[in-house]
C-alpha cells in the first residue's frame, strides 16, 4: 500500500466533493436566501425552477461526503459532528424543509406562501450552519486523545456568527448571479440591482475574518506573514474575481459574473486549505492522523473511483439539458 | 430529573431508523412488482399492464423521495451521537455504508430517471431494462446496510487493536454468520410490503369500482404471490431464529421469555416479564412447544436470559412482546392469504366486500410487522452496540449531554412529523387519483417536465381544490 499515498488521494477526492457541493449547492440555497426580497411571486416562480432540476443532485456531494468522510477520515467524523451537534441539526432540518417545499411549493395554491417560507427559512438556517462550520474549522477543536471534549455550544461564537452570516452573503451572491444568468426580464433586473450591495457584504466579512483569525487562531497568521509564499496567489486572484464581477456587472454581462462569483468562492477555498493544510482537524490532527485504515481507504476508493465519473456525467447532462433561459410561466403548474 | 443521554441517543436513533426503513422495505418490494409489471407489458402487450406500471411507478417515485429525504439524516447520526463507535469501527462501517450511498446514487443516476421519465422517449426494452435495474439496485442497497447492521450484530473478519476494529478479512466480515438469513427474511419481508400495500389498494379501487379489469389483474396477482410468501417467511424467520439461537441466545431468550436454561420449554402466548424478580408474572403457555422449535425435542435444553448478569441483559418485555406482534401479524397475513385462495372459487375474492375491506386494513400490517422485527433484532442485543465487543455506553459522544441529545430528539420528531403529514396526504392523493384513462395518458406526455426528479413524476397537485381537470 506505499505506493500510493491513500490518505493524499482521499484528501483530494473530499476537498473537491466539498467545492462541488459549496458551489453548486451553494447557488440553489442562495437563490432561497434571496426569496423573500423577490419583486412578485412570478419571479419567486422563475427563481425555484431556475435550481428546481438540479438542486437534488447537487446535494448529492453533501451526503456523499459525508459517507466518505467516515470512510476515509474517521477522525473528522467523528470530531466535527459531535462538536457542531446541534449546528449540524440545524442544516438538516433547513435541507429537509427545503427540499419538500420544492416538491409541494407547485403542486400547491392555497397553501403556497407556507412552502415560500420553508423554502426561505431552511435555505438560510442550512447556510448559516455551514459557514458556522468553516467559523468552527478555523477556530480548531478542543480534542483530546481523539476525542472531542468541548462543550455543547463552542461552535457559536461570534466569530463562527460572522462566517455564518459571511456564507449565508456569499451564497445569496452565487444565487443573484445565478439568476442573471437564467432569467431575464424584470426578474434579470433585480437579480442585478442586488449584486453590488452582496459583493460589498461579502468583502467586508472577507475583511474582518481576515484581520481577526490572528487573534482566533495565531499558526494561520504565522502560516501568511512568516514567510511571503505563494500562497498569496489565492486572496489575489479572488480580488481579481471581485473586480471582474463588479465590471461585468456593470456592464450587464450575463454569464461572467456567475463564473467570477465562481471564482470568488474557488479561490477563497483554496487560500483556506492552504492555510491549514495538511492539518484536517484543527488545531493538532493532519490528514494522517485522522485516516482510517489503508485497506478500508482502498476498498472504498475502487466504488467512488467507478462512481464519481458517472455521476458527473449525470450532472453535467442534467445541466446541458435544462440549459437557457427561465421564463415566466414556464413549466409546472 | 437526569436526562440520560445515552437513552435519548437511542431513543432518537430508533425513531430516525424506524421512520426511515418504512419507505424502503416498502420501495425495495415495489421496484421488483414494477420490474415484473414491464416484463409483462413488454412480452403481451397488453396495455392494462402498462397502466399499472405507471400508476405504481407514480407511488414510487414519491416513496422513494421520502426515503432520500429521511436517509440523509442517517448518515449524520452516527457521527453526531455515536462519535466512539463511527471512530471504532470506521475501519469497517465507513466503507459499508458509503457503498450504500454510492449505489443509491448510481442507481438514481443512471436508471431512475429512464424508469420514471423514459416512458415513450427510449424503446419498450430499454425502459423494462432500466425497470429491472433500479430493483437490482435496491437490492444491492439493502445488501450494504443489511451487512453493516448484522456485522454488528454477530462481529467477524475484524481486530480489536488499539480500541479500533481492523479488518483482517473483508469476505468474513461482510459475509458474517447472521447476514444471509437477515438479508432473506428482510428481502421477503419487503416482498410482503409491496404485495399487501397493491393488493390493499386494488381492493379499494374494486369497492368503489374503478378500473376494475386491471385492478383484478393486479389483486390476483398479489394475492398468488401472498400465498407463496407468507408461508414462506414463516419458514425463512425460523431458520433465522436458530442462527440467533446459535450466535446470540439471550436475544432468542428474551424473544422466548426463557429465564432460565432447562429443557421443556413451553412456547408462551402471554407473559408479564419481570425483570426486577427475573421471572415473568401470570405465563400462559403451549408446555414444551419452544424447546421442540429451538432444539427439535420436548427434552431440548434453551439457554435462558440468566446466563448473563442482569447488566448485560436487554430490557425482555420489549423484545418479548414485539416478537409476539411480528408473529401474530404473520400468521394473521398466512390466514389471508389462504383466505384469498379459498375465495378464488367462483371470482368471489374480487367482490366479497368484507374480503377486500380486510385486504385494505392490512396494508398497514406489513410496516408494524417490519417494524417490530427491527425492535425485536436492535433490542434483543443491547446492551450491545456490536455484539460481545462494544456495548452503547462506550461507543455513545462522550461530549454528548442530555440537553442536547433531547433538544434533537425533540427536534426530529418535529421535522418528521411535517415531511411525513405531507408525504403520506400527498400520496393518498395519488392514490385517490388513480390510474389515468388511456386517453389522458397522451396529455401527460406532451406536457413539459418541470424536473427529472421524483417527485415530478406524480402529477397530481397538493390540494383538493385542485385536481386534475378529468376528474368530473
Amino acid at each position: 500500500m506505499e505506493m500510493f499515498d491513500l490518505s493524499l488521494i482521499w484528501a483530494l477526492i473530499i476537498g473537491f466533493g466539498v467545492i462541488m457541493y459549496v458551489v453548486m449547492d451553494g447557488f440553489d440555497l442562495g437563490v432561497g436566501i434571496l426569496y423573500p426580497f423577490a419583486p412578485d411571486e412570478d419571479a419567486r416562480d422563475v427563481m425555484m425552477n431556475s435550481v428546481a432540476p438540479v438542486w437534488d443532485g447537487n446535494e448529492t456531494w453533501l451526503v456523499l461526503g459525508g459517507a466518505g468522510l467516515l470512510g476515509a477520515f474517521p477522525l473528522v467524523y467523528s470530531v466535527f459532528l459531535p462538536a457542531l451537534y446541534i449546528g449540524v441539526f440545524l442544516m438538516l432540518a433547513g435541507l429537509i424543509f427545503r427540499g419538500i417545499a420544492f416538491e409541494f411549493r407547485f403542486k400547491s395554491h392555497r397553501n403556497r406562501h407556507w412552502w415560500n417560507r420553508a423554502f426561505c427559512w431552511g435555505s438560510a438556517v442550512a447556510a448559516f450552519a455551514q459557514g458556522v462550520v468553516v467559523g468552527s474549522y478555523i477556530q480548531g477543536f478542543a480534542v483530546e486523545d481523539f476525542v472531542y471534549v468541548g462543550g455543547a455550544m463552542d461552535w457559536l461564537t461570534p466569530f463562527t456568527v460572522l462566517t455564518g452570516l459571511g456564507l449565508m452573503t456569499g451564497y445569496a451572491l452565487l444565487g443573484a448571479t445565478w439568476l442573471i444568468l437564467k432569467s431575464e426580464g424584470h426578474v434579470q433586473d433585480w437579480a442585478y440591482r442586488m449584486v453590488p450591495g452582496l459583493l460589498l457584504g461579502v468583502l467586508a466579512v472577507f475583511a474582518i475574518i481576515s484581520l481577526w483569525t490572528p487573534f482566533v487562531n495565531p499558526e494561520v497568521w504565522a502560516r501568511w506573514f512568516d514567510r511571503i509564499e505563494l500562497i498569496w496567489i489565492f486572496p489575489t486572484l479572488a480580488m481579481a474575481c471581485a473586480v471582474w464581477l463588479w465590471r461585468s456587472t456593470r456592464q450587464r454581462q450575463e454569464g461572467q459574473p456567475f463564473v467570477a462569483t465562481l471564482g470568488l468562492f474557488i479561490f477563497t477555498y483554496l487560500g483556506l486549505v492552504a492555510s491549514k493544510w495538511p492539518v484536517i482537524v484543527p488545531p493538532d490532527h493532519t490528514i494522517w492522523d485522522a485516516a482510517s485504515a489503508p485497506e478500508s481507504q482502498l476498498f472504498l476508493l475502487l466504488g467512488v473511483l467507478f462512481v464519481i465519473p458517472i455521476v458527473l456525467t449525470y450532472t453535467a447532462w442534467t445541466y446541458w439539458v435544462f440549459r437557457g433561459k427561465v421564463k415566466v410561466g414556464d413549466g409546472y403548474h | 430529573m437526569e436526562l440520560d443521554p445515552l437513552l435519548l441517543s437511542r431513543l432518537q436513533f430508533a425513531f430516525v431508523v424506524s421512520f426511515h426503513a418504512i419507505f424502503p422495505v416498502f420501495t425495495i418490494g415495489l421496484a421488483s412488482y414494477i420490474a415484473l409489471l414491464h416484463g409483462l407489458f413488454y412480452r403481451t402487450q397488453n396495455p392494462v399492464w402498462d397502466r399499472l406500471a405507471m400508476f405504481w411507478t407514480k407511488v414510487f417515485a414519491v416513496v422513494f423521495g421520502m426515503g432520500v429525504v429521511s436517509g440523509i439524516v442517517m448518515s449524520f447520526q452516527f457521527g453526531t451521537n455515536w462519535s466512539n463507535f463511527s471512530l471504532a469501527s470506521a475501519n469497517f462501517m465507513g466503507p459499508m455504508l458509503s457503498y450504500e450511498v454510492v449505489t443509491a446514487f448510481f442507481l438514481e443516476a443512471a436508471f431512475l430517471g429512464v424508469l420514471l421519465f423514459g416512458r415513450g422517449k427510449v424503446p419498450q426494452g430499454v425502459h423494462l431494462f432500466a425497470a429491472v435495474m433500479v430493483a437490482i439496485g435496491t437490492f444491492i442497497s439493502s445488501f450494504w446496510i443489511l451487512s453493516a447492521n448484522s456485522w454488528m450484530q454477530t462481529p467477524a473478519g475484524v481486530e480489536l487493536m488499539d480500541g479500533s476494529f481492523r479488518v483482517t478479512a473483508w469476505g468474513e466480515a461482510i459475509f458474517n454468520p447472521s447476514f444471509g438469513w437477515r438479508f432473506t427474511h428482510m428481502v421477503m419481508a419487503s416482498f410482503l410490503t409491496g404485495g399487501f400495500v397493491v393488493a390493499g389498494v386494488s381492493a379499494w379501487y374494486l369497492l368503489i369500482k374503478r378500473d376494475v379489469e386491471a385492478n383484478r389483474k393486479a389483486l390476483s396477482m398479489c394475492l398468488w404471490l401472498l400465498l407463496v410468501l407468507t408461508p414462506a417467511q414463516a419458514v425463512v424467520g425460523d431458520f433465522h431464529g436458530l442462527n440467533t439461537l446459535e450466535h446470540q441466545p439471550t436475544k432468542v431468550a428474551a424473544m422466548e421469555g426463557n429465564w432460565e436454561t432447562r429443557s421443556h420449554v413451553p412456547l408462551l402466548l402471554f407473559a408479564l416479564p419481570d425483570q426486577e424478580a427475573q421471572t415473568n408474572r401470570f405465563e400462559l403457555g403451549i408446555p414444551s412447544l419452544a424447546s421442540i422449535i429451538l432444539k427439535h425435542s420436548p427434552s431440548g435444553v434453551v439457554p435462558g436470559i440468566s446466563e448473563v448478569p442482569p447488566e448485560e441483559q436487554p430490557p425482555v418485555a420489549i423484545v418479548f412482546w414485539s416478537f409476539r406482534i411480528m408473529v401474530a401479524i404473520g400468521f394473521l397475513m398466512i390466514g389471508v392469504a389462504i383466505a384469498g385462495l379459498w375465495l378464488r372459487r367462483g371470482g368471489r375474492v374480487y367482490e366479497h366486500r368484507g374480503f377486500l375491506q380486510l385486504l385494505r386494513l392490512m396494508s398497514v400490517t406489513p410496516f408494524i410487522a417490519v417494524l417490530a422485527g427491527w425492535i425485536v433484532t436492535e433490542v434483543g442485543r443491547a446492551p450491545w452496540l456490536v455484539y460481545g465487543m462494544m456495548s452503547h455506553a462506550e461507543g455513545v459522544t462522550p461530549s454528548l449531554t442530555g440537553g442536547m441529545a433531547l433538544f434533537t430528539l425533540v427536534g426530529y420528531v418535529a421535522v418528521y412529523a411535517v415531511v411525513f403529514w405531507a408525504g403520506v396526504y400527498y400520496l393518498t392523493r395519488v392514490v385517490r387519483n388513480g390510474m389515468l384513462p388511456p386517453d389522458e395518458q397522451a396529455v401527460v406526455e406532451g406536457e413539459v417536465e418541470r424536473a427529472k426528479r421524483p417527485f415530478s413524476a406524480a402529477h397530481t397537485t397538493f390540494e383538493q381544490d385542485a385536481g386534475p381537470t378529468w376528474r368530473k
